[in-house]
């Protein structure tokens, strides 16, 4: 006994930092095959706090270019709505959406790692949800991973552990939206089929098949494609329409019948 | 001795910020973002509490981790260096670090420049092995330490030439 405490004293220093070389290995493994752990993200207030006040100070900078872009994206929408077929009445009952949006803010932004994230200024008190999607003016952005009561995380394209149903445009020929961490501009489209007629330029968009994103929201462009090493399927590279290092002001699109979906899906396989 | 207490937390925090509000943005080339606060291990006092040391960085890179989504890749490659210091300080140093009187500014700037270098090349090699994690990726992890390496070497050498300690 007097032996292991002595060996213990006079190994103290090698065995603290073993426990707390496991300590943080046992994190970052951890995170690697599962989700962020709740706790260490930047959501939590401390994190948050002190993100929220540098970005009040320095959003004043690009104030002038935002609002230029949120201009030009109410003109688009007007354009929009002054042309649409619908009549003369509109439904505005929100009761009767499937998708509800909220806005927010970037208050960090990360692309060069590669699993990327970005916290939003809004949180569970602004009734955000894990697993919602964040979109931008011009194209996707991420989803929804922790939330804290007035910050949230979001799981950015650019990140490896991150996959999106994604479509050709005015097909329903679909893959997955993927990254290989390489460039922050283009993500991968894998799992098209070889027998689909692809162009350079054609237009990706994203997938009905999610319950988390609306069906038709602009990705990207085809930049190149190749097949995959089984020769059946294509390798896409996608270029973004977003551009992902200059990012202000963001929608989180929360589909209401998700659960329903979810819940349906779960019985279904239940059965089987 | 409370007075090197108050020095050590002044610089523990205003590293955490400059890192995670300045340098962690900084995106040169769009992938480099230079590590200042390897510098917080390079200040720290040498004859200090051994365990304390290795206790202190765990938190600063645990800090780190928190701002940056990264779970705890910098507090697993910081805590590293702090344990191998003292092997590196003897590599650099020699014996005189045995010595009472020995300071960081008494010694050459040639020593003062290894130990920083190596400091830096033994946190990143760990960081970015930990980061992508595959063997597959050994000429990206290679790239990554050598470029970001260089800039964090020149930042900090700049930082610690700015901001030198004189009196301790």
């Amino acid at each position: 006994m007097q032996q292991i405490i002595n060996f213990v004293i006079r190994n103290k220093d090698f065995l603290l930092y073993l426990f707390l070389l496991m300590v943080s290995l046992g994190f970052t493994i951890q995170s690697h095959s599962y989700h962020q752990s709740r706790f260490f993200n930047s959501s939590n207030w401390i994190t948050g706090g002190i993100y929220g006040t540098f970005n009040s100070i320095s959003s004043y900078f690009g104030l002038s270019e935002e609002n230029q872009k949120l201009v030009e994206e109410n003109q688009r929408l007007r354009r929009l709505l002054f042309n649409a077929r619908v009549g003369d009445t509109v439904q505005i009952d929100s009761a009767q959406m499937v998708y509800t949006i909220a806005t927010g803010q970037v208050i960090k932004n990360s692309y060069a790692d590669p699993r990327n994230y970005i916290t939003i200024n809004r949180g569970s008190r602004d009734s955000i949800q894990p697993d919602m999607g964040v979109i931008t003016q011009k194209g996707i952005l991420g989803i929804v991973e922790n939330t804290s009561s007035r910050y949230a995380t979001v799981q950015s394209i650019l990140n490896e552990k991150s996959t999106i149903n994604a479509k050709l445009k005015n097909t329903n020929h679909f893959g997955s939206l993927v990254w290989d961490t390489e460039k922050y501009n283009v993500v991968q489209l894998i799992d098209i089929p070889r027998l689909v007629p692809l162009t350079v330029g054609d237009t990706i968009v994203t997938g009905g098949m999610s319950s988390i994103f609306p069906e038709n929201i602009p990705i990207g462009t085809i930049q190149k494609f190749d097949l995959d090493t089984s020769k059946s399927f294509y390798r896409i590279d996608v270029s973004l329409f977003n551009d992902m290092t200059n990012i202000k002001n963001v929608y989180i699109v929360n589909n209401t019948d998700r659960e329903q979906i979810l819940e349906l899906e779960a019985e279904t396989v239940n059965e089987q | 001795m409370s007075n090197s207490y108050f020095v050590n937390i002044i610089r523990f925090t205003l590293l955490v910020l400059v890192q995670v509000l300045v340098f962690n943005r900084l995106n040169f080339f769009g992938f480099i973002n230079p590590m200042v606060y390897i510098l917080f291990l390079y200040w720290y006092p040498i004859k200090e509490n051994r365990a304390a040391f290795i206790g202190l960085s765990f938190l600063l890179g645990l800090f780190i981790d928190l701002f940056s989504d990264t779970m705890a890749i910098h507090a697993a490659s910081t805590v590293t260096i702090a344990y191998i210091r003292p092997a590196i300080m003897r590599f650099v140093f020699g014996v005189n670090i045995e010595f009472q009187s020995f300071r960081l500014s008494s010694s050459t700037k040639a020593q003062q420049f290894t130990f920083l270098a190596l400091l830096i090349v033994v946190h990143h090699t760990v960081f970015f092995t930990l980061e992508l994690f595959s063997f597959s990726n050994i000429l990206l992890i290679l790239k990554k330490v050598l470029a970001i390496g260089m800039a964090s070497l020149v930042l900090c050498l700049l930082f610690s030439s700015l901001f030198s300690v004189r009196k301790e």
